[in-house]
């Protein structure tokens, strides 16, 4: 338990990225509109990114170019690949948020409206 | 003794499926009929490569891609060993039965309309093979989201309420994999290292802290949720059944069980042994495999629609494989893997039977199969086999995936595991329950009066729509026949690699 303590009081960023999870993973699963869901999504989303991007961070760490002042020591650079991963992630998180659009397009020309409860009604009388 | 070798396969399989569904959605664009064409033939391709693949690995060797020239562990590894093999060339023969079943059927796609049914599912193929051949963490993520964004757009082919379906199977479905994207952060940030087997050493080296149990369960829940294991099954019966008849063919045969494979490898191959004894992650998965059995099962029973009823069947079969990973005996988890074998091909069977009929009387109720056995002879014979191999009669299939649950689970007893012969029950009490939603379905097609009368015309499929239904079916009763040689020669192997000797 007191690990878990040290962690958090070590690192002010996590409370943010554990906050922005909760709060992400909360609109997601109890907001009715379709749209406010994906604004949820999309934050649970970013705080992942944010998490790894918290991660790569060493301070007083160099752009990851290798600068031949500082020479090929790992510990003078910030940690590129998480970076690299989540320009990966966020190429992914556009693709599924185009098509969640795209399919709340389709489903507000079908039945007049993004409210969840109002699709769920209109599911039952079919 | 097995060995590796350095082979383009790997990377080949999923770059191969993605190359054609490029060409496909070229060629559809310009005439719909050739599309299809080119995706029979990247899944004939790909069959035929996965099956020569698969002897390979048969006789003791393991296909490893370094991509990029990196080698491990600093670069993205992919690997063709007797699992990714023995589920990637699953994923192809599927997929070509799929892409053969005619797509008017099959995609209920109105013959004016240009859409690019086959380049996506040319993509959810190259996103499965993907996770299939994966051996780097956040690879396997990359391709989990490929395939469900196909997935995603064939359920909304549905129809309006499939785009619905598929709108909230999208909202699980991101969380899950954002769930598993997390738990990889974790396991970076622990070990330095998303390879699989270094993270895996690298993992035992530091024990069961709270950073790698976190870890672990965030992987865990969300390959769950992507697997639609109880109670995370939420989006499933909804999916499944709006979506057309091949597209739900594929989703319950394949899609859903490299989700179940990818579990298995995180489980049993990166998770290390100190950890997984650590905490009762196995048990909780056995426990969520009874209750999906339970829950699917009873479901199943309600529905009076019946894809629904296939849905939440596919439920329960989940459970089973649930159960298999959980036990952590060998004798479960090749049980669990034969059953990966027979549901792809008793649900694939069933979709096309239901995609048939619905083409044939226009209607989707259980009653609408009533008097078909006569008018549709060769589609209802089909289905009657996978309906046997579902409730697990022999000499069908269905019968020693479930022989080899029971037996797994009576050996996880002898190691003290407590409650298992609970397990051992309800695997195989649920054959009665399983039995209970058959049965009507059964008597409606070789029982029942025809409501159009009892001298109503034939109206068998045509050739190319029982096809697929046939191969499957006669497949199942080859498979009943040969499953002593399938478990020797494939499946006890990989549980001896994952779990060591059975005992």
């Amino acid at each position: 338990m007191s690990s878990v303590i040290d962690v958090v009081s070590g690192r002010y960023a996590w409370l943010i990225i554990v906050a922005l999870l909760g709060l992400g993973l909360w609109a997601t699963l109890t907001e009715r509109h379709l749209i406010k869901k994906l604004v949820g999504l999309s934050i649970f989303q970013t705080a992942i990114f944010l998490f790894y991007i918290e991660g790569s961070v060493r301070t007083g760490g160099e752009v990851p170019v290798i600068d031949p002042e500082l020479g090929s020591n790992p510990e003078a650079y910030v940690n590129p690949l998480p970076h690299v991963l989540m320009l990966t992630g966020l190429v992914v998180a556009v693709a599924v948020l185009g098509v969640a659009l795209a399919l709340a397009v389709v489903i507000h020309r079908s039945f007049g409206t993004l409210d969840d409860e109002e699709l769920s009604a209109e599911k039952r009388q079919s | 003794m097995i060995t590796e070798s350095t082979s383009f396969l790997p990377p080949l399989l999923p770059a191969g499926m993605l190359a054609a569904a490029i060409v496909a959605a070229a060629v559809g664009s310009w005439r719909p009929g050739a599309a299809r064409w080119v995706a029979v033939a990247a899944t004939l391709g790909g069959t035929v490569a996965c099956a020569w693949g698969l002897t390979q690995v048969i006789a003791g060797d393991t296909l490893v891609a370094a991509l990029g020239g990196w080698a491990q562990p600093v670069g993205i590894a992919q690997r063709f060993d007797a699992l990714s093999g023995f589920i990637a060339t699953l994923v192809c023969f599927i997929g070509l039965l799929v892409v053969l079943y005619p797509p008017s059927v099959g995609f209920q796609s109105p013959p004016d309309r240009k859409l690019p049914v086959h380049a996506l599912v040319l993509l959810l193929l190259a996103g499965l093979l993907g996770v299939a051949m994966a051996a780097d963490l956040f690879n396997l993520f990359v391709f989990l989201e490929i395939y469900s964004i196909a997935a995603y757009s064939l359920i909304a082919l549905g129809g309006p309420l499939g785009a619905v379906a598929a709108f909230r199977y999208l909202v699980i479905g991101t969380i899950g994999s954002g769930l598993y994207l997390l738990g990889v952060g974790f396991v970076y940030f622990a070990t330095g290292t998303l390879s699989m087997s270094d993270a895996s050493q690298r993992l035992g080296e530091l024990g069961a802290t709270a950073t790698v149990i976190t870890a672990v369960v965030l992987m865990v829940a969300g390959l769950a949720t992507k697997m639609a294991l109880f109670p995370l099954h939420v989006w499933l019966p909804d999916a499944h059944s709006h979506a057309p008849p091949a597209a739900a063919a594929l989703l319950a045969s394949v899609q859903v069980k490299v989700a179940a494979y990818a579990l298995i490898r995180i489980v049993f191959e990166v998770v290390p042994d100190n950890v997984l004894t650590a905490f009762p992650l196995l048990a909780i998965i056995t426990w969520a495999g009874v209750g999906g059995v339970l829950f699917g099962s009873v479901m199943a029973i309600r529905q009076t629609e019946f894809k629904r009823m296939l849905a939440f069947s596919t439920v329960a079969q989940l459970g089973y494989i649930g159960i298999g990973i959980g036990l952590d005996t060998p004798l479960a988890l090749i049980g669990a893997l034969l059953l990966v074998l027979n549901h792809a091909f008793m649900k694939g069977t069933m979709f096309f039977v239901a995609g048939s009929v619905y083409e044939a009387t226009g209607r989707k109720a259980i009653s609408a199969f009533a008097g078909l056995g006569r008018r549709m002879p060769w589609t209802m014979t089909g289905f009657t086999i996978a309906a046997a191999s579902m409730i697990g009669l022999p000499p069908t299939a269905g019968f020693f995936s479930k022989f080899y649950l029971v037996l797994g689970a009576a050996d996880a007893g002898g190691t003290g595991t407590p409650w298992t012969w609970v397990v051992a029950v309800v695997v195989a009490v649920s054959s009665i329950l399983t039995l209970t939603y058959f049965v009507p379905v059964l008597e409606a097609i070789w029982f029942k009066p025809d409501p159009d009368g009892d001298d109503a015309p034939a109206c068998e499929a045509r050739a190319l729509a029982v096809l697929p239904v046939a191969v499957l079916a006669v497949g199942l009763l080859v498979i009943g026949f040969v499953n002593v040689s399938i478990v020797n020669d494939l499946l006890d192997p990989i549980a001896v690699s994952l779990l060591g000797p059975r005992g």
